[in-house]
């Protein structure tokens, strides 16, 4: 019977009690370390200050600051909800046939070649981090069949302080680093430098699209790197998300994209991504999936939807540019320009540690850690606060 | 396949279900954010609530927690990834994990895939006898290296639809408590198995009140028919609140690597269902169809291949419980009934009872008849 933090040198002795009694058997199981997002979270939701703001949400907010659904969404929800013919069968592991086609010509393009030449393999997954995870167990399993490759996976910095951990619960150990949720994407001059890099590097790439259509308000657009990756003939990984878009984010609605180099390979892929995701989901939930294809497969619900999406944009780069000219007016040292060059939900501020401090302990707005906000937080009753918090926090002395 | 069949053999959206997909569909306070990364807390409540019962002392002493999953393969990946991770000592791969001979297809890969290096049969069908080979079983838990961890079928047992009974499951507690061993209990078919929840929970509840720690990885696929929703839940049962607290911690963080944030279409469903006295009762009643329609099944199959003479005894057909049943025809057998026949079955002799009908029982027991009387 063993005693309760006994010497981690006992091998095979465990240093649990038995239960019924005696020691419990979690007893040295650490207490996790809060992520910097959970922290956030709670300490705004502590904060009693009536004007406190949260600008470190992931959702886009409304003019009303609420996550909202698209009508267009609410509408489709309804049909399907008295549909007949849509009956409780389990999906495929891989997802709902229809919609991995979508998400993939959304993606890649109707017309790319890639689909054409039937080098294409998609997966639905629940959601965006799903995606990564089953990209990543894939690239550890078969990209390198020769040697039990487990990196390295270099990772953009600032990023998703979630994304290395996706990897590493892949297996794969040596994460080197370190768009999401900068706001400053390449131009497409830009990219072409990159994927010259790439391909002359033999460097694999795993593209990351959670928010498609919301930088340009275009979905072509924002998935131009992908396009143009796959029409130089390279192989890639894209993981997908239509939680922003579509504004389903309690539906996990993820979708991972191969691109494979020949269509040879695309069974045994197939296959691997099979047994990988019957062994951690087993098959993915079907409610949002049917919303989006059901969007995506009628041309009226896409232009009716493409206007919403076209409103969200143009709000954002709105906030973008007002909230420049009120720093502007304010007399904010530094360069704002930024704020409108960038696109999306999210703006990269450019503000360090002290300065994001000062701003949730000082003035109750809350930023992601490393300076990032999320531009939809900000409406008509917090803009002028927040402008002369940002004034504020650069102006004062720290 | 595994899903249930009306006896139109059509798939069964409940009624209750219809109606509260209804309800949320118009409830216009409904909050579009992403579902907290352990999954909506009513639904984890009330789930686990289901399992123990409303007048369960763990939870009374706040010692019992929910992680919602990706269905019940979600839960059981949860559980096995915290288990790699923290049970038997700190990143032990090694400690041996024993599931059942014969189990369902996925226990195996979901263990390998989570780390662990030794996943081990225990015996559990006994082919001769048609039924459960307990003095294997109990042998295997005797000879078990102490610690490891048993994957144990709340009810129903898939494929074989044998449940040990009650005096059964206490000899089988009374090894695993002496020997140390981990119960993580796969509960896939509550209510479904007999019709009734309490009976279905009854192994569940036997382990937790003798103050096992205990993990439960729940499946709302069948009784709600809800198979392409996902809703699954992993239930803790943890010493104290205090472990329980840091046990969720660390179930948080591998959820986060793993999808993040749960679907909320499925959860809200079950949650809203499982928290209304009256949607609660109707599902009750809902999930007794379903129960009830099989049983008849069974009633019906062991009679008539009694009445053809069909040589052999067929009471295992009824002391089985739950959507499979293992007829005991041997894999010769089971290629005549799928060519000659045309009535499929898995090789191992499993056959889905929601797969028979008022419409097709009495071709489907001739065509046993035939196979058992002309094939060796």
């Amino acid at each position: 019977m063993s005693r309760p933090g006994s010497s981690p040198d006992e091998k095979g002795v465990s240093q649990n009690g038995d239960p019924g009694g005696q020691c419990p058997l979690f007893t040295n199981t650490l207490n996790a370390p809060v992520s910097p997002e959970t922290r956030l979270l709670s300490a705004f939701a502590r904060d009693t200050q009536a004007r406190k703001v949260d600008l470190a949400g992931r959702e886009y907010y409304s003019e009303e600051g609420k996550p909202f659904e698209l009508r267009l969404v609410g509408k489709i929800k309804q049909q399907l909800s008295t549909d007949p013919t849509l009956h409780p069968e389990y999906p495929s592991s891989l997802g709902l046939r229809e919609f991995t086609r979508k998400a993939t010509e959304v993606a890649l393009g109707k017309h790319s070649r890639a689909i054409v030449e039937n080098q294409v393999l998609g997966v639905q997954t629940p959601g965006f981090t799903a995606a990564v995870r089953l990209g990543a167990e894939l690239l550890r399993c078969w990209y390198d069949l020769s040697a039990d490759w487990c990196g390295p996976v270099y990772l953009s910095s600032p990023c998703d302080d979630s994304l290395a951990g996706i990897f590493q619960a892949a297996g794969i150990q040596e994460i080197p680093s370190a768009h999401y949720p900068t706001g400053a994407d390449l131009s497409q001059s830009q990219w072409a430098v990159i994927t010259r890099l790439i391909t002359s590097r033999r460097l694999f790439p795993f593209l990351l699209l959670p928010t498609q259509a919301l930088c340009c308000g275009d979905m072509e657009r924002d998935a131009w790197p992908v396009q143009h990756c796959a029409s130089l003939g390279m192989e890639l990984l894209c993981a997908q998300s239509f939680s922003h878009c579509f504004g389903l984010y309690g539906e996990a609605v993820g979708h991972l994209l191969c691109v494979l180099k020949q269509n040879s390979v695309l069974l045994p892929v197939q296959s691997q991504a099979d047994k990988i995701v019957r062994s951690l989901w087993a098959r993915p939930s079907v409610g949002g999936a049917h919303v989006v294809t059901t969007v995506l497969s009628n041309s009226a619900h896409l232009v009716e939807w493409q206007g919403e999406v076209k409103h969200i944009v143009e709000r954002c780069m709105l906030i973008r540019a007002i909230l420049r000219e009120k720093l502007r007016l304010l007399g904010t040292p530094g360069r704002w320009d930024h704020l409108t060059q960038q696109g999306g939900l999210f703006c990269c501020t450019g503000l360090n540690g002290e300065q994001v401090e000062f701003l949730s302990n000082r003035r109750r707005v809350y930023l992601l850690p490393g300076g990032c906000l999320n531009v939809s937080a900000i409406n008509c009753r917090n803009l002028d606060y927040i402008a002369e918090s940002i004034h504020l926090a650069l102006t004062s002395s720290l | 396949m595994s899903a249930y069949r009306t006896d139109d053999c059509q798939p069964w959206v409940l009624p209750v279900v219809k109606k509260v997909e209804r309800l949320i569909v118009e409830d216009e306070s409904l909050n579009h954010e992403y579902l907290p990364i352990l999954g909506l807390p009513e639904f984890r409540s009330a789930a686990s609530k289901v399992a123990l019962g409303d007048d369960s002392p763990a939870i009374k002493e706040n010692r019992v927690g929910g992680v919602q999953a990706l269905g019940g393969t979600g839960a059981l990946r949860i559980g096995a990834e915290f288990l790699r991770r923290w049970y038997n000592g700190v990143n032990n791969a090694a400690t041996p994990v024993y599931v059942s001979a014969p189990t369902w297809e996925n226990h195996n890969g979901v263990f390998a895939d989570a780390g662990f290096k030794d996943i081990r049969p225990y015996h559990y069908w006994d082919a001769a006898q048609r039924g459960l080979d307990l003095t294997g079983f109990l042998d295997d838990l005797e000879k078990a290296p102490e610690y490891s961890i048993f994957v144990l079928h709340a009810c129903a047992h898939n494929p074989t639809g044998t449940d040990p009974t009650q005096e059964e499951w206490k000899q089988i507690a009374e090894v695993m408590k002496r020997r140390k061993l981990y119960v993580f209990f796969d509960s896939a078919y509550q209510g479904f198995a007999s019709g009734s929840l309490e009976k279905d929970a009854w192994a569940i509840r036997f382990f937790v009140s003798e103050g096992f720690e205990l993990f439960i990885a729940q499946s709302f696929s069948k009784n709600f028919g809800l198979y392409n929703e996902r809703v699954g839940n992993l239930t803790v049962v943890s010493k104290d609140n205090e472990n329980l607290t840091r046990v969720l911690s660390q179930m948080e963080k591998i959820v986060r690597t793993t999808w993040s944030n749960p679907p909320s279409q499925g959860a809200r469903i079950v949650s809203k269902t499982l928290n209304s006295p009256e949607l609660f009762e109707e599902w009750k009643g809902n999930v007794k169809t379903m129960a009830d329609r099989v049983l008849l099944m069974r009633d019906q199959l062991k009679a008539k291949l009694q009445a053809l003479g069909t040589p052999g005894t067929w009471d295992h057909i009824t002391q089985q419980i739950g959507m499979f049943s293992f007829t005991g025809l041997t894999p010769k057998q089971v290629e005549y009934m799928i060519k000659e026949k045309h009535v499929y079955l898995m090789a191992s002799g499993r056959i889905n009872m929601c797969g028979l009908t008022s419409k097709n029982i009495d071709y489907v027991a001739q065509s046993i008849h035939e196979a058992v009387t002309k094939v060796q």
